[in-house]
Parts: C-alpha cells; sequence; structure tokens
C-alpha cells in the first residue's frame, strides 16, 4: 500500500468545530495516512498552549439545547451575558459523560501520530499574536507551505 | 477459541478514540499477534470494519455479547 496523504485546512476556533479537524487528522493517522492540518484565521485558537475554547448557542440555530430551551428560547436569550459560559460548561460535561476525547487529548495524540500541524503566519501577524503563545510542535508557515502538502495530497478538506 | 495475545479495553470510549487506541495497541504487537477489543460504542463495528480493510489487519471476530461489541485483530506481517 502507498502512504496516503490528507490535508486539512482548519479555520474554526470554537469548542464544537474543533473535533471535526482532530478527529479527522487522528484518524486518518491511524489508518496510515500521512497526514497535515494547516490552521488558519480562528482556527489558530486549537494550537494555544493554554486551551480556552468555547462554544456558543448565538447565531447557531442547529445547535441542540437542553431541556428544548431552543425550542421556545427567544433568539436574543442566547445572547445574554453568561449564556457562553454556561453553554460550555454544559457541553464539557456531555463530552466527558459520553466518553468523548477533549480537544487536549485529541491533539497530543495527532502530535503523537505525527501529524504536521502548521500555523498560519499571516494570522499570527494580523492579530499580534506570539510565536510563545503556541505549542512547540507547530510549523509556521503560508498559503505556499500549505500547497507544498495539498498539492499531492489524495484528500483536501476545508472545516 | 478465546486465544489472543493483548485485551484492549475501551469500553465507554467514544469515536474515535476505540480506533486509536486499537492502532496504538497494535504497533506494540509483531507481526501474526492477535488484539482483543471491548468497546460500547456501537459505531465501532462499521468502523473496526473499515479500519481492517484499509490497513491490512485482519478482523477476525466482529460480535456483540451482552451489549458490548468484542472484536479481534490480527496483526498484518
Amino acid at each position: 500500500m502507498t502512504e496516503k496523504k490528507l490535508t486539512i485546512i482548519a479555520t474554526k476556533g470554537t469548542l464544537d468545530w474543533a473535533y471535526p479537524p482532530f478527529i479527522l487528522a487522528s484518524t486518518a493517522a491511524a489508518l496510515g495516512y500521512q497526514t497535515t492540518i494547516f490552521f488558519t484565521f480562528y482556527g489558530l485558537q486549537l494550537l494555544r498552549r493554554d486551551l480556552n475554547l468555547k462554544v456558543s448557542p448565538l447565531g447557531n440555530p442547529g445547535m441542540p439545547m437542553p431541556m428544548g430551551m431552543d425550542k421556545w428560547f427567544p433568539v436574543l436569550g442566547t445572547t445574554i451575558p453568561g449564556m457562553q459560559a454556561v453553554m460550555t460548561s454544559m457541553m464539557k460535561r456531555k463530552i466527558k459523560s459520553k466518553g468523548v476525547a477533549s480537544i487536549d487529548n485529541l491533539r497530543s495524540l495527532c502530535i503523537d501520530a505525527e501529524v504536521r500541524l502548521i500555523g498560519c503566519q499571516m494570522t499570527i501577524d494580523l492579530f499580534d499574536m506570539k510565536r510563545s503563545d503556541f505549542i512547540d510542535e507547530i510549523e509556521i508557515g503560508g498559503a505556499a507551505t500549505y500547497f507544498q502538502y495539498a498539492g499531492e495530497s489524495d484528500i483536501s478538506l476545508f472545516i | 477459541m478465546s486465544e489472543f495475545d493483548q485485551e484492549l479495553d475501551a469500553r465507554g470510549l467514544n469515536c474515535p478514540l476505540p480506533i486509536l487506541r486499537a492502532k496504538k495497541a497494535l504497533n506494540g504487537l509483531s507481526g501474526g499477534q492477535i488484539l482483543k477489543i471491548v468497546a460500547t460504542d456501537p459505531g465501532s463495528v462499521k468502523d473496526f470494519e473499515a479500519f481492517a480493510n484499509q490497513t491490512g489487519n485482519e478482523l477476525l471476530e466482529s460480535s456483540e455479547q451482552n451489549g458490548e461489541f468484542h472484536f479481534k485483530l490480527k496483526k498484518s506481517a
């Protein structure tokens, strides 16, 4: 079997959207894919040393809420201060109780499986981030670096 | 009948952890050795089939016993 290749562009920085790139990358690595994730814009949050990811019901009508709140809760209710913290802690409890891995854990599994993690240089400049904000195991690069891997990959996903 | 070289308890773990743990356990085995996995994630039934198809490790057994899923994977040579 020749080694297959997967590249993923991760653009989102919320707790829920942190899952698809790390789940797919770690699984692909387990299946023998050489895997690369390029993190750009809000996706950079997934590479922080101290992960502090949140989930928001705001502007997300597809998000199931406890006790059918999504059915009768006015849209404006999702803007109440503290709602994000409440939903985030509920989501974290659910993640734990259902045996779903934490993002920290999945990220470590990706690193162990030699998934290549690339942080977008332009985003770091744009948001005045520092290299030291991020874990050591990443490379920093730009669009051309992404295409170096994407150009020869079998699958490319934009998340 | 119940011959295997190592057993992996993946009970309570959700996708993709059973597969990732199995892959890690297989790394520690040599070709031809058998890894038994017990999982509770119903999605793992299809996933272990797919894992075996794509990695060349043979799925010797996939069965349900008392609401748990039992698999045996033979590491490819």
